[in-house]
């Protein structure tokens, strides 16, 4: 039964629609499978296996009765902490919401539910979404499964870990600066950033509004789209959801997937390779784009002059948002309550400033004091207003590329995975992981991270944009990459993990 | 411009109700210092001719009808306060001793 774990959701949903298992059977066999490994790997911060093997219940009942509610109905899924769920706590890995169960779902937690998607669980994630390593959750990092004492990426490496262990098929995540396609490619799975709009922020704690987006973390290019297109779509609860259809992206995967990239121009960003990017994962980028020519696709190399600015830019824009955002972490309503120490009958005031101290970690301080700092009267128009023009020409060097390609592409992310602590005291050296997944987040535009191959025995990703609204370029291209790779790999790169150690399970 | 001293990131600490202890300021105002810095390099990028952006897209205000739709309960709503009474929040004391 164990194999049921290794099949992509696809498989799965038609291994259900064919009768050959139920969904009670293969959630049980996920929720086995998180027993086993997760011990090691520390993907999930909450395991609902009764709530789970509920709706598994229901869809198969609905199965037999004939119905479906979804493409997916029936296929587990594990949800990023930083969505809200109902009957399940939603802690976005900080202690400040340690404990604590939202009131409402999350329109993408509503769409998974009713499309019959039992919920295993809610995984890891840097504090607030803060971090491209796990190590910035109050509640321990995250494990690479390829190489448990390395990072999974951040700031969705639970989400990343979860499938890439084969301890959930699909998973839930949210990108603000790469937090969904750094964990992919550092992995070896495959991550998407829709168009900004494309998916419902409602239900997502903020971190920084103008650049979140909800987002598909599977194993397979097929599966991520079939996952958008279950949770995309207008949502009148955002204000900024786009009131359009959603690409057909599954099309443009199974289009992709036959290999044929003929009529596709693909711009090679200057800006985006070279130099600060480690060698291996340069090698696998070169041979990646030249599997593209082999599939008729035509190469040109653009050059975007100012994303050599965009990680200076964000640094300002996503902590400006996130310091404001965050300030409704105020020990009132919800979540944690502070009392200083020493002080009889304290004010609101001082509780709220001992809450926030006790409640938020190293990084989300420090974010919120740049923040702070970057919104301060004096330093307003240098920083925050400076940045924001820099969104401006960002904007214009994708504007001008897209002229000249239909895609542009990139390693996802500068190097592989690395060591768990190497980066946690240089906050600097930690940030240039996102140098190559930022411009996406500043222009709003989609991005895919598919896997690329292995340097040094860890995975490399491999990064497709396309314009804002044309989602379905980058299935399209992320599923000829996958094609032809797994091809000359035998099957997926997954597959090359090592075994994970594994606790025995009483059942 | 970068320079970012001890006592300016206990004020920001105070702006941001954040009660830093006098080790977490030696730590973050050094940090802090370098992010800066690194952040700096854009301050002549840009000419002033060059509109900001404040969203990806276009945003234009949404409307609805004006129709009771269902909301929270004041049980749910109060499900995760730190303390409640009479069906309401309760709080710490508001004003000051002075």
């Amino acid at each position: 039964m164990s194999d049921l774990t290794r099949r992509s959701a696809a498989e799965l949903a038609a291994a259900l629609a064919d009768g050959e298992t139920s969904s009670v059977a293969l959630t049980r066999a996920h929720l086995d499978r998180i027993a086993a490994v997760d011990g090691a790997v520390h993907a999930y911060l909450h395991v609902d296996a009764e709530g789970a093997l509920a709706a598994a219940r229901e869809s198969d009942e609905r199965r037999a009765r004939g119905e479906s509610a979804s493409r997916l109905d029936g296929v587990p899924i594990a949800v990023k902490d930083v969505l809200t769920t109902v009957g399940m706590p939603t802690t976005c890995g900080s202690r400040i919401l340690e404990g604590w169960v939202p009131p409402y779902d999350a329109t993408v937690v509503a769409r998974l539910r009713a499309g019959g998607l039992p919920l295993l669980g809610k995984t890891n994630m840097d504090e607030f979404a803060m971090g491209s390593s796990t190590e910035h959750s109050a509640y321990g990092p995250t494990h690479n499964p390829w190489d448990l004492e390395r990072i999974p990426g951040g700031s969705g490496g639970g989400s990343a870990a979860a499938v890439s262990a084969f301890a959930a098929p699909l998973a839930l995540g949210t990108d603000t600066g790469g937090s969904i396609r750094q964990p992919a490619a550092v992995t070896g799975s495959v991550g998407v950033k829709p168009t900004y709009g494309g998916i419902s922020r409602y239900g997502l704690v903020a971190m920084a509004n103008s650049l979140d987006q909800v987002g598909p973390v599977t194993r397979t290019v097929l599966d991520a789209a079939l996952l958008h297109e279950l949770i995309g779509g207008h949502d009148p609860l955002d204000s900024t959801s786009i009131d359009q259809p959603v690409p057909d992206v599954v099309g443009a995967a199974e289009q992709g997937a036959t290999g044929d990239l003929r009529g596709l121009r693909v711009g090679v960003v200057k800006e985006l390779t070279g130099e600060g990017y480690q060698a291996g994962v340069q090698q696998r980028f070169d041979e990646t784009v030249a599997l593209l020519v082999e599939a008729g696709a035509e190469v040109v190399e653009v050059s975007c002059p100012h994303f050599v600015h965009a990680l200076a830019a964000y640094y300002l824009i996503m902590p400006s948002e996130a310091s404001s955002n965050l300030a409704r972490f105020d020990a009132m309503r919800y979540g944690l309550r502070v009392e200083p120490e020493g002080v009889e009958a304290p004010s609101a005031e001082e509780v709220m400033r001992a809450t926030r101290d006790a409640g938020f970690g190293d990084e989300v301080k420090r974010r919120i004091i740049l923040g702070t700092y970057a919104l301060s009267s004096g330093y307003y128009d240098a920083y925050y207003g400076r940045a924001q023009q820099i969104r401006t020409l960002i904007s214009r060097d994708f504007a001008a590329a897209f002229e000249q390609a239909d895609v542009l592409v990139s390693p996802t992310a500068p190097t592989t995975a690395f060591k768990l602590g190497e980066k946690l005291d240089d906050p600097l050296a930690m940030y240039l992981n996102d140098l190559a997944t930022i411009p996406a987040n500043l222009a709003g535009v989609p991005g895919i991270s598919v896997p690329a191959g292995l340097a040094d025995g860890l995975p490399v990703g491999f990064q497709v944009l396309a314009p804002a609204l044309a989602d379905d370029r980058v299935y399209r291209v992320g599923a000829a990459v996958e094609t032809a790779l797994t091809g000359r790999w035998g099957g997926p790169l997954l597959d090359q993990a090592p075994a994970l150690p594994t606790t025995e399970v009483a059942r | 411009m970068s320079d970012i001293t001890r006592d300016e990131v206990a004020h920001l600490a105070d702006l941001a109700r954040i009660d830093l202890s006098e080790a977490e300021i030696d730590k973050l105002a050094p940090q802090l210092a370098v992010i800066l810095e690194a952040i700096d390099s854009i301050a002549d990028v840009a000419t002033d001719d060059i509109p900001p952006t404040s969203h990806a897209v276009p945003l234009t205000n949404v409307f609805r009808e004006d129709v009771v739709r269902p909301g929270l309960t004041a049980e749910q709503a109060l499900a995760g306060a730190p303390a409640t009474e009479d069906q309401r929040f309760l709080v710490p004391r508001i004003l000051g001793e002075d």
